[in-house]
């Protein structure tokens, strides 16, 4: 059986995509069998973050429909045989997912994989509802400031009552935070907030801190997860968080900002 | 918490039972009655645990032998576990069978919390219990629910959740901002309150709020309301107690 993760947030444009990309890419890494589905009909993104948007036949909604296999729909990828996508349909809209068939869909996926990373939409609407109903875990995908936050909390609101584990009083969800932009020079200066202001709100396990890093965009442009670039910060951040959501213990890195060259030397903090 | 097994443990809760309201002292009539009605659905009536009213038949004067009327119902598959509103001689027959005897007044409306004050006269005239003891055990069991169970929420309040409760709502955990809590008693939140609290929500004027660090974003109680910009600055982030005096919101910090 696998394990089902929705990245979600609430909020748009806080780092979803990037996350869903990069988690995907870092448990396939680890030689886990991973599927990354886009729950984002209609705008569809992950292929482009993922570099295989030239390879799309058939989506995720042919597949709910009827119309093509899962193994159809399934693209792998090119740097990671342990990887697929699938992705969302470009020409539909969310009202196309249904629960019934997103939970087929899961179900037939489950006998494959180790995980399934599920791309959660903006907004708390049909779309971002079916991704997250199915989950084992969430990645609440967090932006240092306070509508990021609200918006947040608004989603673990929901994850705690609409999603198939509530509704069937399973165990809760288990919900882990990742604080993505996190700018550490502006939270100094009290421009962002800081870990601890979004902790006192949202209090979750922290799975990590993604600094603010120039590499996320030229990654997405190059269609290559940022994960894959090992002397990006933001890469690095995100392989951490693979790390720890699979049990390791590491110290968290990026609070501070960047580590002068002779912390680095002798091992930094802690 | 297995390793020291106690014997026995105390619990108070509130049980639903149906109330049996008695308007003739004819029993063959009230047993034809019930039997019809038994019959509509017998299940549902299965071992049924009742509770018989007589007030309205004491107030017509009309005498009950109440040993009959317990024998009656059980025959048909009831369980009298109370008797309300009876006469002296209907609550020692009661007692001799030991179902306790309900002595709640007819409209006990006061809050949970202070101390309501009951003018003597308020009494309803009729059997004045003799056997307080009796009341106080019995209580939580068979009496009618006058104020419903207390809820308790562990998990956080989230943005966007409500929660309502018909008794008291007492939650352990934050209550973020955007989130709604309501309860026709008091409220207590033992962590942060950052969302909406209303207590009292029936008009109980007696309700009261309570919570840990206070950072609402409006309070109530019983529908007088402030919000979070009429809030003093000096019992902001404070451990607080809110209730109602003369229908103004008094905020106290609890020292």
């Amino acid at each position: 059986m696998a394990r089902i993760i929705v990245v979600t947030s609430g909020k748009g444009g806080v780092g979803k995509t990037t996350t869903s990309a990069a988690i995907a890419m870092g448990l396939a890494k680890k030689g886990h069998k991973t599927v990354v589905i886009d729950f984002d009909v209609g705008l569809r993104n992950l292929d482009l973050i993922l570099g295989c948007e030239r390879r799309v036949v058939y989506d995720f909604i042919n597949v709910i429909n009827g119309e093509a296999s899962i193994n159809q729909a399934l693209i792998r990828d090119k740097n990671c045989n342990q990887l697929y996508i699938l992705p969302a349909s470009q020409t539909r809209d969310k009202d196309a997912l249904t629960q019934e068939g997103v939970g087929k869909v899961l179900e037939e996926l489950s006998k494959e994989f180790d995980y399934i990373v599920c791309d959660s939409p903006a907004g708390i609407e049909k779309g971002a509802n079916l991704a997250l109903y199915f989950a084992d875990d969430a990645f609440v995908v967090t932006n240092p400031e306070i509508s990021s936050v609200r918006d947040s909390d608004r989603m673990l609101g929901i994850l705690s009552s609409k999603s198939r584990r509530a509704e069937r009083n399973e165990e809760p969800i288990k919900e882990y935070l990742l604080l993505t932009r996190y700018d550490s020079d502006r939270v100094k200066s009290g421009e962002m907030l800081g870990l601890d202001d979004v902790q006192e709100i949202l209090s979750l396990e922290l799975l990590g801190i993604i600094p603010e890093s120039k590499s996320v965009l030229s990654a997405s442009n190059a269609g290559i997860p940022v994960i894959l670039n090992e002397k990006s910060e933001a890469g690095q951040a995100y392989a951490d968080v693979v790390a720890r959501y699979l049990g390791e213990k590491l110290p968290h890195r990026f609070i501070d900002g960047k580590q002068g060259f002779l912390r680095r030397l002798f091992g930094g903090r802690k | 918490m297995l390793n020291t097994s106690p014997v026995l443990e105390f619990k108070s809760s509130t049980f639903f039972a149906p109330i049996l309201i008695l308007f003739k002292n004819d029993i063959a009539a009230i047993e034809l009655a019930l039997q019809e009605k038994v019959n509509l659905a017998p299940e549902f009536f299965k071992d049924s645990p009742l509770i018989i009213d007589l007030r309205e038949l004491n107030k017509q004067n009309l005498d009950l032998d109440f040993i009959q009327i317990a024998g009656v119902l059980r025959n048909i598959g009831f369980f009298p576990v109370g008797i309300r509103g009876g006469n002296e001689q209907q609550n020692k027959q009661a007692s001799s069978l030991f179902i306790p005897i309900d002595t709640a007044r007819e409209q006990t409306n006061a809050g949970t919390t202070g101390e309501a004050q009951k003018p003597e006269n308020t009494k309803p005239a009729l059997s004045q219990p003799e056997t307080t003891v009796i009341k106080e055990l019995i209580n939580p069991a068979s009496a009618p629910p006058i104020y419903a169970a207390a809820t308790l929420v562990t998990q956080p309040i989230r943005s966007g959740q409500r929660i309502y409760a018909t008794g008291d709502l007492i939650i352990m955990s934050q209550v973020s901002a955007g989130a709604e809590i309501m309860a026709e008693g008091n409220i207590h939140v033992y962590n942060t309150l950052r969302g909406r609290a209303l207590a009292g929500v029936h008009g109980n004027t007696d309700a009261r709020i309570f919570c840990f660090d206070l950072q609402a974003e409006l309070i109530s109680i019983a529908g007088d309301y402030k919000t979070s910009e009429d809030l003093n600055k000096q019992i902001y982030k404070k451990p607080v107690q809110i209730y109602l005096q003369n229908h103004a919101l008094i905020i106290k910090e609890i020292a």
